[in-house]
C-alpha cells in the first residue's frame, strides 16, 4: 500500500462525497468551457471572432446551448429500438465520468482539517481503469447508432467500434514503457516515479505513440470518422436530439478531459514539476500540483482544438493504416528496445557509457546502411489500353509555353508592377 | 470503494459482509442475464445480456481481490471480443434471422451431446472445488501484491504455457489474414481489357443504377426508379434494406411527381395548341 492509499484509506464518508459531486462538477465545467474555448480557438484560427454575445466575452454560449438542448422536443424515430436507444447515451456518459475517479489531480492537502490526496480512489490497477471506461464508452456510441435503425447512423457506429478497437491496442501498448519504469501500475505511484524527471524527455516514442492513439480513442478530428459530417451527416448520433444528445456530446468531452489528464499523469509527471521544485518549496504544496495539473491538462485540450482547426479528415483506409501498420508495430518495438536497455541496465556492470556508445554506434550503423541501401525502384507500370481504339499517349504533359508569348507575359506582370503611372495618369497605358 | 471491499475480503476463508452483499447482488444479475442471453430474440440483445453478465463476472473478480484480472476480463472480453461480436452483428443486419436448415447431418444431436457432457465435465471439475479445496487469500500469498504476484507467475512458473497460448493466438490471426487475402490477390491483377471484355460478355454492359437517380429523392436509402415508374432492385443497397425493421410508409412510386400533371394531361394540352396554330 503507497502514501497516497494510505492517505484516502481513512477518508470520511462527506469527504468521499464531497470529491465526487467536484470530480462531477469539474468534469461539466470544463466540458462548457471547453466547447467555447474550442469555438473561439478555432474562431481565431479562421479569421473570425467566434461567439461573443452570450454572457462576458462571450463565455456563457454553451451554457445557453445546454440549457436549449434540455428543452427541445425529444425525438424517437419509428425505427428505433426504444430501450436500447434510450440507455445508449447513459452508457456513454457514465464510464467517462467514472475513468476521472483514478485520476491524480494533485497531491497530499488538507481539506477541513482531514489529510488527503486530491484523488477518489488509487487502485493498484489505475491506468486499467481508464482503458476498461474507454471500451465501455464505445458501447454507447455503438449500440446508439444501431439502435437508430438509420444507415448513416449504423455506418458511425462501426467505425466507431473498429477505431476504437485499433486504436485502444496502441494506446495499451504505450502506457507499457511507463508502467515498466514506474514499476506500478497505480497513477498515483506514476506521478511520484516522476518525482525526478518527466516520462516525455525518457520516453519519446512512448509519449508520440500515446498522444496520436488518444486523439484516435476519443473520435476527433482528424480522426473524427464516426461523425464525418460530410459523409455521414451526424454519425452515430444522426437521429438523436435534446438531451440525448447533450448526453453523447457531455461524453465526448469529458473523454477528452480523461485522456489529457491521462497522457499529464503518465508522461509528464501529474503536478509535479521537478524544476521548479528546486526553487522553492512551496511548489510541492498538493494545490499548486492541482493548478499545475490543470493547466498541462488545458495544453492537451489546447493541442485537439489546434489539430481539428488545422487538419484535414483522414479517409478511412489512411486511418486504418496508421494504427496498424505505423503505430502498433512501432510501439512493440519500442517496448523491445526498452526491454533490452532495461535489462542490459539491471544486470552487473551495466554501465551507463557503454549503453550510450553502444546505442550511438547501432544508430550509425542503421544510418549507414540506410544510405546505402539502393532505393527501391518501382517496376515501370504497363497500362493496357481497354480496346484498339486510338488514345492520347499516356505521358501527355502541357506544352512549354512558345518563346513569344512568355516574352509578353515578362513585358505585362513588370508594367503592373509599376505603381506609380497607374497614379500620374495617363490612361492609355492601363489599357495596353 | 472497491479497493475497500478487497481489503475487507483478505481473511483467507472467511467471508466478509461487504463481499456476501456484492454477491447477492451481482450473483442473480449475472445468471439473469445469462439465461436472457439464451432466450432473447434479437441477436444484439443476447450479445449485451453477455456482456452484462461478463460485467458482473469482472466485478465479483474484483471483489475476491483480483483488480487486475477483473479489468482484464473487462478490457480483453467486453472491451474487445464482444464488440467484435456486435460488429459483426450489426453487420449482418438486425432482422436477419438464423437459417434452421441443418448443414452438417445430425449437428443438432452432436451439439446436444457434447453440450451435455461439457457441462458434466464443468460439474465435476468445478463441483469438487468446493468440498475439498480450501480457500486461501489472493493478498498475502507470496507477493507484495496481486498484480506483481501474477506478473512473476506468468513469467516464471507458467511461461511454456504462456508462451504456447500466445503462438496459438498468433496462428490462429495469421491464419485469418492468410485467408482473408487469399480472395483479394486473385482479382488484384486484372487489366483494364480483361475487365471490357468480361463486362461485354457479362449480362449487364451499363454501371448499376444509382439510388434515386430517376425519383424525387437522391437519398442511398431511396430506390432508382425504371422508366415505367417501378423500381429498380439493382439500386438497392443488400445492407441499408436488411438494417431497416418496419417498412416506412412510403409515397407509391410516381415517375411524374417532377412533371406535375399527369401523362394524358400534357398530351391533350400540347394537341390542342397544335391544333390552333
Amino acid at each position: 500500500m503507497n502514501h497516497t492509499q494510505q492517505l484516502l484509506a481513512d477518508d470520511p464518508f462527506w469527504l468521499i462525497l464531497l470529491k465526487v459531486v467536484v470530480l462531477f462538477g469539474v468534469g461539466v465545467v470544463l466540458t462548457l468551457f471547453m466547447i467555447n474555448w474550442e469555438r473561439k480557438v478555432v474562431g481565431r484560427m479562421q479569421q473570425r471572432p467566434g461567439p461573443n454575445r452570450t454572457g462576458p466575452g462571450g463565455w456563457l454560449q454553451s451554457l445557453a446551448d445546454g440549457l436549449k438542448l434540455a428543452f427541445k422536443e425529444d425525438i424517437m424515430p419509428a425505427n428505433a429500438d426504444k430501450k436500447i436507444f434510450f440507455i445508449a447515451p447513459v452508457i456513454s456518459t457514465i464510464p467517462a465520468f467514472v475513468a476521472f475517479s483514478v485520476i491524480p489531480f494533485g497531491g497530499e492537502v488538507s481539506i477541513f482539517g482531514e489529510r488527503t490526496a486530491l484523488q477518489l480512489v488509487d487502485l493498484p490497477v489505475g491506468v486499467l481503469v481508464v482503458l476498461a471506461c474507454s471500451s465501455i464508452g464505445v458501447y454507447g456510441i455503438v449500440l446508439g447508432g444501431w439502435a437508430s435503425g438509420s444507415p448513416y447512423s449504423l455506418l458511425g457506429a462501426l467505425r466507431s467500434a473498429a477505431q476504437v478497437i485499433s486504436y485502444e491496442i496502441a494506446l495499451g501498448l504505450s502506457i507499457v514503457a511507463v508502467v515498466l519504469y514506474s514499476r506500478s501500475m497505480s497513477t498515483a505511484d506514476i506521478v511520484e516515479a516522476q518525482g525526478g524527471g518527466w516520462y516525455f524527455w525518457l520516453l519519446v516514442p512512448s509519449f508520440a505513440v500515446f498522444v496520436i492513439s488518444m486523439v484516435g480513442e476519443t473520435n476527433r478530428a482528424p480522426f473524427d470518422l464516426p461523425e464525418a459530417e460530410s459523409e455521414l451527416v451526424g454519425g452515430f448520433h444522426t437521429e438523436y436530439s435534446s438531451l440525448k444528445f447533450a448526453l453523447f456530446f457531455l461524453a465526448e468531452y469529458v473523454n477528452m478531459v480523461t485522456v489529457s489528464a491521462m497522457a499529464t499523469t503518465l508522461f509528464l509527471g501529474g503536478g509535479k514539476i521537478p524544476w521548479l521544485g528546486h526553487l522553492w518549496s512551496g511548489f510541492d504544496n498538493g494545490w499548486f500540483q492541482f493548478l499545475a495539473f490543470i493547466v498541462k491538462v488545458l495544453l492537451f485540450l489546447f493541442l485537439f482544438i489546434w489539430l481539428r482547426g488545422t487538419l484535414p479528415r483522414f479517409r478511412y483506409d489512411q486511418f486504418m493504416r496508421l494504427g496498424w501498420k505505423v503505430l502498433v508495430p512501432v510501439s512493440l518495438l519500442w517496448i523491445m528496445v526498452i526491454f533490452a536497455i532495461r535489462t542490459y541496465r539491471n544486470s552487473s556492470g551495466g554501465s551507463l557509457t557503454v549503453l550510450l556508445i553502444t546505442l550511438g554506434i547501432v544508430l550509425l550503423a542503421v544510418l549507414a546502411v540506410a544510405f546505402l541501401v539502393p532505393e527501391r525502384r518501382r517496376a515501370a507500370v504497363t497500362v493496357e489500353p481497354a480496346s484498339d481504339y486510338p488514345v492520347p499517349p499516356l505521358d501527355l504533359g502541357v506544352p512549354d509555353t512558345p518563346r513569344r508569348t512568355a516574352k509578353r507575359k515578362a513585358l505585362a506582370r513588370e508594367k503592373r508592377r509599376e505603381p506609380a503611372g497607374a497614379l500620374t495618369g495617363d490612361p492609355g497605358k492601363e489599357t495596353e | 470503494m472497491i479497493s475497500v471491499l478487497a481489503q475487507a475480503a483478505d481473511a483467507g476463508g472467511v467471508v466478509s459482509t461487504g463481499e456476501a452483499v456484492v454477491f447477492w447482488i451481482l450473483g442473480p444479475v449475472a445468471l439473469a442475464s445469462a439465461l436472457a442471453m439464451v432466450f432473447a430474440r434479437n441477436a444484439v440483445h443476447s450479445a449485451l445480456f453477455l456482456v452484462a453478465t461478463m460485467l458482473s463476472l469482472a466485478v465479483l473478480y474484483m471483489v475476491q481481490q483480483a483488480p487486475f484480472l477483473g479489468f482484464v476480463q473487462i478490457i480483453v472480453y467486453t472491451g474487445a471480443v464482444m464488440m467484435l461480436f456486435l460488429f459483426v452483428l450489426m453487420l449482418v443486419g438486425r432482422d436477419s434471422s438464423d437459417s434452421v436448415v441443418e448443414v452438417l447431418r445430425g449437428q443438432r444431436v452432436a451439439a446436444l451431446l457434447l453440450g451435455v457432457a461439457f457441462a458434466l465435465l464443468l460439474v465435476a471439475g468445478v463441483g469438487r472445488a468446493f468440498t475439498d479445496v480450501t480457500p486461501a487469500g489472493l493478498g498475502p500469498a507470496g507477493s507484495t501484491d496481486n498484480l506483481s504476484g501474477i506478473g512473476q507467475l506468468i513469467f516464471t512458473k507458467y511461461l511454456f504455457p504462456f508462451e504456447l497460448t500466445s503462438a496459438l493466438l498468433i496462428t490462429a490471426a495469421l491464419g485469418a489474414m492468410v485467408l482473408a487475402f487469399a480472395q483479394r490477390r486473385r482479382t488484384a491483377s486484372q487489366g483494364q481489357r480483361v475487365t471490357v471484355i468480361e463486362r461485354l460478355r457479362g449480362d449487364r454492359i451499363s454501371p448499376l443504377p444509382g439510388p434515386g437517380v430517376f425519383a424525387t429523392a437522391n437519398s442511398v436509402a431511396v430506390p432508382a426508379l425504371l422508366p415505367d415508374g417501378s423500381i429498380a432492385p439493382e439500386s438497392l443497397s443488400e445492407i441499408i434494406e436488411g438494417t431497416s425493421v418496419d417498412e416506412q410508409p412510403r409515397p407509391a412510386p410516381d415517375a411524374h411527381a417532377l412533371t406535375g400533371p399527369a401523362r394524358s394531361e400534357i398530351d391533350q394540352t400540347g394537341r390542342t395548341k397544335v391544333g390552333d396554330e
